[in-house]
């Protein structure tokens, strides 16, 4: 009897196995369009075959068996949009419990059924960051997503391909949270910076140690104690490592400076700076020493370290040569970073090409995944969107959505309610009148309310 | 000796570069689309700018003593509204010791947004560069927060901005819930609204009281408050009537009607749900931003982006606004999504122009480009909703603004920066 349960489980487990991290892949064939495919110039009258979720071909007059066409005369495809620093679909943001928590896992309260998911596809984006919140100097290790939305199983939606990433942050909330909130270090940049420098410190002797541990055990006969486990401190030597690319929430130039000179010390070249509104004023330093640079396209003055910001950033980065994005950090921009891309036209008047760059190949680059997405080439992963005018205009509308070849937003499909999870003790649905952003500061506001009143609105 | 060197040392002083400032005088806009919006386009049109006011408009306006401004392959604009926002009323989001627009209380219409316009923000040539010239004051807070103003940004007292427009401001109470925050049971909900609408109709009823004793020449006690809620009484001034959630809209025009008074309805989020009964109360909306997610998770995703769209369509006068601060300069990008998603560009142009200036009793000098009004107008190199457009010229009451600010002043800066990595 037993025996047999356990030929049954064996039997369950094979039949099982093939179905355990494989997401669907999709096959498609667009024909006629406008290819913008961003690394190879804008192709006119051209099809786009997906076999198996890979673009396998790009070119005229391309035929292919059993496979979904779509004629896309008249229409522009572009590659899936890519939002480098986000909040969709996560329960928590903000472990705000220490200066350092680098053992948290935004990868471990990743929620599918988020409407946000499904709201950014239809605004064309096909992967977000989803990043811990901005209230540590060191916070939580981030999870690329790709928005697979329909699933009920958080792991489908994550990109396995991508390198791990991890949030840092400077500046006013770290400093608020903790010094002025809680009366310990960091209070000031002064001290941001020490917190970080002494994590980094402490890394290199916690690797120390565990070497010393290892080469004791090759003595003969040696029984050596080993070292305690500590996840924090082994996170931070993997970023020493180079294994772990660095997304720091960042504003002011004079931190922005202090954080690049501190990684240099420690050998660290995967950084990117994130918001880094004034990243002009340290452009040639950020193109020198940095992955880049990931911004907002106009947000200023929502507090005092974003006031003296421009909203020509983006386009001053740009041309200093930083690779450099435009993010959303918020569940509404993030349905039209075609429209905050295209602002950097308005603002410094980038080049279409320029433009749609900073959503595409080059937060695929600061997510170390520009080899697999980020633009519309062969042997990448079909990750495409349909738009019905140029996607810098602001008139153009998203007319379809793929992920991996498969289709997540069809705009004749839509069905208004989108929702794949209801509460059925929920008698009236609530109206959200101010809805809530997902944004950095999330879960800590309470550090930042005033005469019971919540003074940010933006709390980036 | 003192007093003899010191005429020597300020002539002494030397600084680099001009300081431009904002300009009267007589200027003559040549060979553009002159985009009226009342009167259709005129092409190769001239527009005659004098003392403030537009002289002339159409083709062959001879030039006489007037600067000339050549247009050739762009476009003339009337400045555009945004039907509310805190610009001027706020510098900094976050510092307390910046924020002008919330007072303390529940009852303060008193309170007069003019008064705490900064003439001097940095977010105003922030703004009009942008072709958007004239703004609505709006405080917030309690039921009757204040008094909002129309403002146009250049001048540097309140009264030089002044834009010849006031309102009083009710934040009709609501039945839905404020945020994700909002833990309330359903049963505290509606308990809430209806002790809030009761609350409402009190004040209301005092204000009536207030003034049938004033219009009984009847000696009355110092009650600012009042005296001011008794000018939305008499229809002195108009209610503007912050409502979103589609019952709540209902329950406003039903309130609004049965109390006879003057009043624009404001925000309006749901508006699309009862389109048809806000049309059929024939009350104005200022509606918006759309750039916002809807209000329920149930929605079409682009509910917010249709909503005034769908309001137009049902015969709702419809106006964009932006609801901002620091970034007013999006609205006009919330009224090219509005164009985009049903609205129509011609519609959504007049949204954000003459009806405007209509719901604003403004009208007769403001909206659009026609002779006699107000030299209030922009010139592009294109449509103003587009991104990709650059907006060349602003003119406000006869002033042409400097096209400069701080953002532009450190693009100038920092493009090419000096000393550059290294030094």
């Amino acid at each position: 009897m037993k025996k047999l349960n356990y030929i049954i489980a064996a039997f369950l487990v094979m039949v099982w196995m093939p179905s355990m991290g494989q997401t669907p892949k999709g096959s498609v064939l667009i024909k006629n369009a406008t290819v913008i495919t961003i690394t190879q110039g804008t192709l006119e009258d051209t099809d786009i075959l997906v076999e198996n979720g890979i673009i396998k071909k790009i070119g005229k007059g391309l035929t292919a068996n059993n496979v979904t066409t779509i004629d896309a005369k008249g229409k522009y495809v572009m590659p899936g949009i890519i939002d480098a620093h986000s909040h969709v679909a996560l329960d928590a943001v903000n472990e705000a419990t220490a200066p350092i928590t680098s053992e948290v896992q935004m990868a471990d309260v990743v929620d599918p059924y988020d409407i946000g998911l499904y709201r950014a596809l239809a605004g064309g984006v096909t992967i977000s960051h989803a990043m811990h919140g901005s209230a540590n100097a060191i916070g939580g290790q981030n999870i690329t997503l790709k928005h697979r939305y329909g699933t009920f199983n958080p792991e489908d939606l994550f990109m396995k391909e991508a390198p791990r990433t991890i949030k840092f942050a400077l500046g006013e909330n770290p400093t608020r949270v903790h010094g002025r909130g809680k009366n310990i270090q960091p209070r000031t940049r002064m001290g941001v910076e020490a917190v970080i420098r002494n994590g980094f410190n402490e890394a290199l002797q916690y690797k120390k140690a565990w070497e010393t541990y290892e080469s004791a055990l090759k003595q003969k006969g040696a029984t050596p104690i080993p070292p305690k486990n500590d996840a924090r401190l082994q996170t931070l030597v993997d970023i020493l490592d180079g294994k772990v690319i660095i997304h720091c929430h960042s504003y002011r130039a004079d931190e922005i400076y202090a954080l690049i000179n501190t990684c240099r010390d420690f050998g660290i070249t995967n950084i990117v700076f994130s918001h880094v509104n004034e990243g002009f004023k340290v452009a040639p330093e950020l193109a020198e020493y940095t992955m880049g640079a990931s911004v907002f396209a106009d947000w200023w003055a929502y507090k005092f370290e974003v006031y003296y910001s421009t909203a020509y950033n983006a386009a001053i980065l740009t041309e200093n040569g930083v690779i450099t994005s435009i993010n959303s950090d918020s569940g509404e921009l993030i349905r039209h970073l075609y429209h905050e891309a295209g602002k950097t036209q308005r603002y410094g008047q980038l080049s279409d090409e320029q433009a749609l760059a900073l959503i595409t190949i080059n937060p695929a680059k600061q997510l170390g995944i520009a080899d697999k997405v980020g633009s519309i080439e062969e042997g990448k992963q079909g990750d495409l969107v349909i738009f019905n005018d140029h996607p810098l205009s602001v008139y153009a509308i998203p007319q379809m959505t793929f992920v991996d070849g498969v289709k997540y937003f069809d705009l004749n499909e839509d069905q208004n309610d989108m929702r794949i999870r209801v509460s059925a003790n929920e008698m009236v649905e609530p109206i959200f009148l101010k809805e809530h952003d997902h944004n950095c500061m999330h879960g800590v506001d309470f550090f930042f309310t005033n005469f019971g009143r919540n003074l940010f609105e933006h709390s980036h | 000796m003192a007093l003899v060197l010191l005429p020597m040392i300020a002539q002494a002083q030397q600084f680099d570069g001009e300081f431009i400032k904002p300009r009267n005088g007589k200027f003559l806009l040549q060979n553009a689309t002159v985009v009226t919006v009342t009167k259709g386009n005129i092409q190769n049109g001239s527009v005659l700018i004098v003392n403030g006011k537009i002289e002339a408009v159409g083709t062959n306006i001879p030039a006489g003593d007037a600067e000339v401004i050549d247009c050739t392959g762009q476009f003339i604009y009337p400045g555009l509204f945004d039907g509310g926002g805190r610009l001027g009323l706020v510098e900094v989001n976050s510092v307390p010791e910046t924020q002008d627009f919330s007072e303390i209380g529940n009852v303060t219409p008193n309170m007069q947004a003019l008064v705490a316009v900064n003439p001097n923000s940095e977010a105003i040539p922030v703004t009009r560069v942008s072709g958007v010239t004239t703004t609505l004051a709006n405080p917030s807070g309690g039921i009757f927060p204040g008094t909002a103003a129309l403002i146009n940004l250049n001048g540097y007292t309140p009264d030089q901005m002044y834009a010849g427009f006031k309102g009083i401001i009710l934040n009709f109470p609501t039945s839905a819930r404020r945020s994700t925050w909002d833990r309330r049971s359903e049963e505290e909900v509606k308990k809430d609204a209806e002790r809030a609408q009761k609350n409402l109709n009190d004040i209301w009823e005092r204000a009536v009281k207030y003034q049938s004793m004033k219009a009984a020449k009847a000696e009355l006690d110092y009650y600012p408050e009042m005296e001011q809620l008794a000018k939305a009484v008499t229809g002195e001034l108009p209610l503007l009537v912050e409502v979103n959630a589609a019952s709540d809209i209902e329950v406003a025009i039903k309130w609004i009607q049965d109390k006879g008074v003057k009043a624009i309805l404001t925000g309006v989020a749901e508006g699309w749900r009862v389109a048809d009964k806000i049309a059929a109360s024939g009350l104005p909306v200022i509606t918006g931003p759309m750039l916002s997610i809807p209000t329920r998770q149930s929605d079409r995703y682009d509910a917010a982006y249709t909503n005034p769209g769908k309001m137009a369509k049902a015969g709702v006068k419809v106006v964009i606004r932006s609801n901002d601060a620091e970034n007013t300069r999006n609205l006009p990008f919330n009224a090219g999504f509005a164009a985009a998603y049903g609205m129509g560009k011609e519609e959504a142009l007049k949204a954000v122009t003459i009806n405007a200036a209509e719901v604003f009793g403004i009208a007769d000098r403001r909206g659009s480009i026609e002779a006699g009004k107000d030299a209030t107008l922009f010139v592009s190199s294109g449509d103003p909703f587009e991104t990709r457009t650059q907006i060349i010229h602003v003119f406000i009451d006869g002033y042409r603004v400097p096209m400069s600010n701080r953002h532009i002043k450190l693009y100038q800066e920092f493009l090419e920066r000096s000393p550059g990595l290294e030094k």
